[in-house]
């Protein structure tokens, strides 16, 4: 679409000549033919609107910008317009460039790359500092809540546990079970070569009732429950839930906190009671195929080597990981902000940074541990 | 006799300041309204009254008890004798109307299973919703009956003060006037004192006994809806032109 120009030259003095409608759309095309049109040596510039019947904010907005633009490179620009319509909404977007343009000059400070950073560190660590007076707020509640037997939500514990740690017991079962096929598998393949096949029972005992049962299991605790206390609140927060609950003298750490950390707590060690079971089934399986171990021989030889210490230290892992995942997944949940974008966000903080403090306990356990030579 | 005290507060987000020194009082049976431009704080107000808020400075007033020094166990009484209705209902999704309504009885009284639903059901009624409708879930009724459920929750106790967090926004016109007229019974019948927050003209005028109008920090107007074109605020004089 051509827009009506006209331009029209005498000495220095350029007159551009607007006619017909003028809405956003025909300011490309315009900016197109106002660049094309040499302006050396031109001092004067008269836009004449005489002709223009409509303008919308749009173009109204351009037109301003053309005379700031000139008037900065000392050309001397005037609109020449009569339509009272029209200039109004002119006047409309220089009162608001103006005000914008004030408030913009009193934002910009801009700060070094080196005091951004130095921030960011700062409120990366300040924010451990809630995570505190959380961990204040759940011992104070713990508290109370612990001073009666009536106090005790057994309905919502039970509920928790059914959610939480019954529904993920396939889960669990299963990936503990390929874990234990895929380390006896690895295994085994090395200690043919030496001859020491029976050892592949030492080798898995430990391994998976010390270390492995209770990672994997906390790991996708983690992922599965954890991350959804973080859903379940955060959605709570958003619609006012947790306001409402307030309001009505119902603490949410007792409705709502406490329950789960609490059935996750004792739900955790029997998971992994069961992830120890279904790892050293996939040991056997591998064992009996790849080895030629009799599951018999199998579990003659567990029963000689394998102290018992090394399932109970696995078992007492359990309340500890279940404790650092959902506080993490619940104290994420409680700081989600008043919009949707902030619960995807702190679903991931939470299962991530649960995941990462597990390991560091478990490493925490591992050196304590060996140390004090258990 | 004044219900609620509010003296010099103030509130301040980070460097934004609020309120910069609120004075307003409310008298017991009274329907006041908290009004102004958005963004001014009304609800922030109505928040720091029923302490899902702190504020800076300043002392507030509930029923006798001074909120930002309140001992936990005195707060907990305090809000058994309030109800609160906010904007979007509220109501606890994991449970259906009946649950929600019945959620304060069950857990601060001793009622027996058929006398609770006695009073549900009564509520229910009250608010003007269905019998059926008290097995729903929060999520399959629409949003004014989640502000009428939510008000029946707010009764469920029979409260002395009600706070109402713009009632009948989201409504379709007949509905709000259904509703200020609800809440016009609702005080000649139980001698409530209410406190809303509202943009509502028509419920405003059909409702509030007094008004304060919060603009610029301060409170611009306290006193009757008639006098309100006194205030030279600029707001009052745009709003109730």
């Amino acid at each position: 679409m051509q827009t009506p120009l006209h331009f029209t030259q005498s000495d220095s003095l350029l007159s551009i000549e607007l006619s017909g409608e003028l809405t956003l759309y025909s300011i490309t095309p315009l900016e197109k033919q106002m660049r094309q049109r040499d302006v050396v040596g031109i001092t004067r510039i008269e836009i004449n609107l005489m002709s223009v019947t409509f303008i919308d904010t749009a173009t109204a907005i351009f037109l301003v910008k053309m005379e700031e633009m000139f008037s900065k490179r000392g050309v001397e620009c005037s609109l020449i317009c009569e339509n009272k319509t029209l200039l109004s909404t002119l006047e409309l977007v220089k009162m608001q460039r103006i005000i914008t343009n004030l408030e913009t000059q009193s934002q910009q400070k801009k700060s070094s790359f080196l005091e951004k950073k130095l921030k960011d560190i700062y409120a990366y660590f300040y924010s451990f500092i809630p995570f505190i007076t959380f961990l204040g707020k759940l011992f104070v509640a713990k508290m109370s809540y612990l001073k009666s037997f009536k106090n005790i939500r057994f309905k919502e514990i039970a509920y928790e546990i059914n959610e939480s740690a019954v529904k993920a017991l396939g889960i669990v079962a299963l990936t503990s079970f390929l874990i234990g096929l895929v380390v006896a598998y690895q295994s085994a393949f090395q200690l043919k070569t030496y001859g020491a096949n029976i050892f592949i029972v030492d080798m898995l005992g430990i391994s998976i009732l010390r270390e492995l049962a209770p990672l994997i299991t906390a790991i996708v605790i983690a992922g599965r429950s954890g991350s959804a206390f973080t859903a379940q609140i955060g959605a709570m927060k958003i619609t006012q839930e947790l306001d409402a609950m307030k309001t009505m003298g119902f603490d949410p750490f007792a409705f709502l906190v406490l329950p789960r950390i609490i059935a996750l707590m004792i739900a955790m060690p029997i998971l992994i009671f069961v992830a120890d079971i279904m790892g050293m089934l996939g040991g056997i399986i591998v064992a009996n195929a790849d080895l030629g171990i009799s599951s018999n021989l199998f579990l003659d030889r567990f029963r000689e080597v394998i102290a018992a210490k090394h399932f109970f230290i696995g078992i007492i892992k359990g309340p500890f990981f279940a404790f650092l995942i959902a506080s993490i997944g619940i104290y994420r949940g409680l700081s989600v902000q008043n919009d949707t974008q902030s619960i995807g966000f702190n679903t991931t903080k939470s299962v991530v940074e649960s995941i990462f403090v597990v390991i560091v306990c478990d490493a925490l356990f591992s050196i304590a541990l060996t140390n004090l030579g258990i | 006799m004044s219900v609620i005290e509010v003296r010099d507060v103030q509130t301040v987000f980070g460097t934004k300041v609020i309120h910069d020194g609120l004075n307003l009082s409310i008298n017991e049976g009274e329907i006041y309204g908290l009004l102004g431009p958005s963004g001014c704080g009304k609800t922030t107000l109505l928040r720091e009254m029923v302490m899902l808020q702190d504020f800076s400075h300043g002392s507030i007033d509930i029923l006798g008890h001074n909120v930002s020094n309140i001992k936990e166990r005195d707060a907990q009484k305090l809000r058994r004798e309030w109800g609160v209705l906010f904007q979007f209902g509220a109501l606890f999704s994991s449970l259906s109307i009946r649950d929600n309504i019945a959620l304060p009885l069950v857990e601060y009284t001793d009622l027996n299973a058929s006398m609770i639903e006695e009073i549900v059901q009564f509520k229910i009624n009250l608010v003007g919703l269905k019998s059926s409708d008290a097995d729903l879930f929060p999520s399959q009724i629409s949003g004014g009956m989640k502000k009428k459920a939510g008000l029946a929750r707010a009764l469920c106790m029979d409260p002395k003060l009600l706070f109402l967090d713009e009632p009948t926004s989201g409504l379709d016109p007949i509905s709000a006037r259904e509703f200020d007229e609800l809440i016009l019974k609702l005080r000649s019948l139980l001698g409530l004192t209410i406190v809303m927050v509202s943009h509502d003209l028509q419920s405003i005028y059909d409702t509030l006994d007094r008004v304060a109008i919060i603009d610029e920090k301060k409170i611009a107007y306290e006193g009757t809806i008639v006098d309100v074109k006194s205030s030279k605020s600029q707001f009052v004089q745009t709003f109730f032109k």
